[in-house]
């Protein structure tokens, strides 16, 4: 594009872009004004959920396209600033908008894995990746592959890689989905599921990247007001100065005061010795198995007989029976969840701030961090929206960019936990029972916050209240007394991390599938219009796949997440660095360091979940610091001991080296 | 054609650039968790250096240095005259 018309481009993109936040504030004060004015919270949530699914619709409409190079990479046009913006909100999950603040409040420290580790990761991609995927300017990474080493095996081994690691992502992305608008609006987990998939497919099956692109941006100005205005509004409730980020200083002192002074509390202490018998009661139960399901449930049966008809007990045992588990797998599963929940429970709360005390636990913080950082700059969903931008410079300032978007997001996540935990210690532990808040009386029957008189006094102890990690940022609107619009608010950001991400999965799975097995592989003679419509028809393949398996909600769920970083780093991260840093590698090396590194990860991420396989104490979801190495070393090896690649590949990496001209073959339609 | 020269000085100086950066990230943000629980004993507003460093330290750092990499990179390039056609 000619350099006027990228100004007047830019000039109309930040128009547009300008307008629509406008819009968007307007939207939640007239939804204030309409509370007010007593619209019922039904409606509210109800007018967040669609008003946006209808606003990434519009986009998808407005920027449909079957045009290859729209399709694939919105055209290669889009300004730095608006990529930053993109991929910020294409990689940030709903892990991150609800789940982190969560895990920091429930982990202290050590949840700082998450904070260093998905902010640091920008740095390798900025640095060691970024422009010069650019530069070499094609569609996916298996392209790259292939075009760095040379023949088809590279490709198919980054095909299969990237389906693994985007697949496993996407579950969890639509099982967000479907938990958000099933909370929010009380409509059924499976039709959430299918509300908000109806809203990407909308969007990515008629305009592709290009539309992708526009609605994340969209999405982007949604989660991170969303994510603020709470914040912004309980910091000045706690301390008088509404800069969360900055205040809540005062809050970890409040914490770490606090929390001392519940080690020696005897209530405590005597709150946290039934939580001790509690699992020893459960343990005990878990080693009789089956005998002891067995017995639960007959006792349960036998007294729902005894019960009269409208006995309000007997409702209560109903329910009970109902949720008793169907099986002793089931017990077994469900029993020692609840034992690990008591054993954690009767211990005394550790410092917040202090990092892990013992050598493994150190280990396992940098482990996982290191895997997180790693995977961040290998994964393919990624990677790929650094092919759109207009240059090789604008895609360096626009992984800037990135980071400092995202960068908004985490840096306040702290604050969010610290708040939310010197709030409860102060103004919940130490009142009486018949006191509590009412938003604890509602997060309660949603599951996501308990409290139970463990020992019977009628006053809260500390461990007694157990806190799911979603409820922190979902809960935060209610503490510091905001109308529901900020929860509706919140619930629509949620809603976009989670969307915005599975949109970005589905295009990048859709097109593996599509551009780099069937066009490059099987059928190269195909036509571009029949491309781009595969890619369309396997999106809608690909999205009821995803649907299918989060329906199950499995147990695993949150580890997927993880797992997805910890393959994308042992196997992506070295091919593609190795072949921009080190001229000296070749195929066989590549190729194999990649099968060994997705091997040995697998093995350890099966094996460490489910089977007890234990090296070095590492737990699985740091399953990548394995496989990393592995792949290093092995690609290292091979590669010194085979044949040095032909010169045209050399010449190759030579170009893609700096930004003036074109790459060979790089250049298609 | 680019001579061969100017290329391999080119990349030597990125390659200097990038472990200059990558040195400090390291540092940064594994030293800073290595040594967290002394860094705790220092208290700036509030906030215990340890617990700072890995909220919200580090990923300052981190912005800073990609904002670095991106101008340094682009001035490389016209030091070269590697940098894109208008």
């Amino acid at each position: 594009m000619a350099q006027e018309a990228m100004i007047a481009w830019k000039k109309k993109l930040r128009l547009i872009y300008g307008v629509y936040t406008g819009v968007f504030a307007l939207f939640i004060i007239s939804l204030w004004i309409a509370e007010n004015m007593g619209l019922p919270q039904k409606y509210i949530g109800y007018a967040f959920l669609f008003g946006t699914i209808g606003v990434y619709a519009a986009i998808g409409i407005l920027s449909r396209t079957s045009v290859v190079a729209e399709y694939y990479v919105a055209g290669r046009k889009v300004p730095a600033v608006f990529n930053g913006m993109a991929t910020a909100s294409d990689w940030m999950s709903a892990a991150s908008f609800i789940g982190m603040a969560g895990a920091l409040y429930l982990q202290g420290y050590d949840g700082l894995a998450f904070i260093m580790g998905w902010t640091g990761g920008y740095v390798l991609l900025a640095v060691l990746v970024a422009p010069y995927i650019r530069k070499f300017g094609q569609f996916t990474i298996p392209d790259f592959l292939e075009a760095r080493y040379g023949g088809k095996l590279p490709r198919f081994i980054g095909i299969i890689a990237a389906i693994i690691v985007s697949f496993a992502y996407l579950v969890a992305q639509i099982t967000g989905v479907g938990i958000i608008t099933s909370r929010f609006v009380g409509i059924p987990f499976e039709a959430g599921v299918f509300l908000g998939l109806s809203g990407i497919l909308v969007c990515s099956f008629l305009g592709g990247m290009r539309a992708v692109t526009w609605t994340q941006v969209a999405q982007y100005i949604i989660l991170i007001v969303a994510y603020m205005i709470p914040v912004i509004a309980i910091s000045y409730k706690q301390t008088g100065v509404p800069i969360p980020q900055i205040m809540y200083g005062q809050a970890l002192q409040v914490i770490e005061s606090k929390q001392k002074e519940l080690l020696n509390n005897a209530k405590e202490i005597e709150v946290r010795g039934e939580w001790k018998k509690k699992a020893e009661e459960l343990s005990i139960k878990i080693k009789n198995l089956p005998e002891s399901w067995q017995k639960g449930k007959s006792e349960l049966e036998e007294k729902l007989s005894q019960l009269r008809e409208n006995d309000p007990e007997r409702t209560k045992t109903q329910k009970a029976l109902k949720d008793y588990p169907k099986t002793p797998q089931e017990a077994k599963e469900k029993w020692t969840n609840q034992m690990k929940q008591a054993q954690a429970m009767s211990k005394t709360p550790k410092s917040y701030i202090a990092p892990p005390a013992d050598s493994k636990g150190i280990i396992n913080f940098l482990a996982l961090t290191f895997c997180l950082m790693v995977g961040t700059a290998g994964l393919p969903h990624v990677l790929m929206r650094f092919y759109t931008t207009p240059t090789v410079k604008e895609a360096r300032s626009s992984a800037a960019w990135a980071l400092f978007f995202i960068f908004l997001l985490y840096f306040t996540a702290p604050a969010y936990a610290a708040f939310a935990r010197s709030e409860i210690l102060t103004n919940i532990v130490g009142q009486a029972f018949s006191a509590l808040p009412q938003w604890v009386a509602k997060w309660s029957s949603v599951g996501l916050i308990s409290i139970r008189d463990m020992n019977g006094d009628g006053i809260i102890q500390f461990s007694e209240i157990i806190i799911q990690a979603d409820a922190v940022v979902l809960a935060t609107p209610e503490i510091a007394g905001l109308p529901y619009v900020v929860a509706g608010l919140i619930a629509a950001g949620g809603l976009a991390a989670a969307l915005s991400t599975a949109d970005g999965l589905l295009i990048t799975i859709s097109n593996a599938i599509s551009h780099d097995l069937y066009y490059k592989i099987i059928n190269p003679n195909i036509s571009p219009s029949s491309r781009v419509k595969i890619g369309k028809a396997l999106l809608l393949v690909v999205a009821a796949i995803g649907a299918y398996v989060a329906s199950f909600k499995l147990a695993i769920i949150v580890e997927l997440v993880a797992w997805a970083f910890s393959l994308a780093a042992a196997t992506f991260f070295p091919a593609v660095v190795f072949g921009i840093w080190d001229k000296r590698m070749n195929k066989t090396g590549a190729v194999t360091g990649m099968i060994v590194g997705l091997l040995v990860t697998g093995y350890y991420i099966i094996g460490s979940r489910f089977y007890g396989v234990d090296w070095f104490g590492i737990k699985t979801i740091a399953a990548g610091i394995f496989g990393l190495p592995a792949n290093i070393i092995v690609a290292l090896i091979i590669s010194r001991i085979t044949a040095a690649p032909p010169k045209e590949l050399q010449d190759f990496v030579d170009n893609i080296r700096y930004p003036k001209g074109a790459v060979k073959g790089g250049v298609e339609e | 054609m680019i001579k061969s020269d100017v290329l391999s000085n080119y990349w030597k100086e990125n390659k200097t650039l990038m472990l200059m950066i990558l040195l400090i990230w390291f540092v940064i943000s594994y030293g800073s968790a290595i040594v967290a629980s002394y860094l705790n004993k220092i208290t700036i507003f509030g906030f215990p250096l340890g617990y700072y460093m890995g909220a919200q330290g580090s990923l300052i750092v981190f912005v800073i240095l990609n904002v670095l990499y991106s101008k340094k990179t682009n001035e490389l390039d016209k030091k070269y005259g590697l940098q894109e056609e208008e």
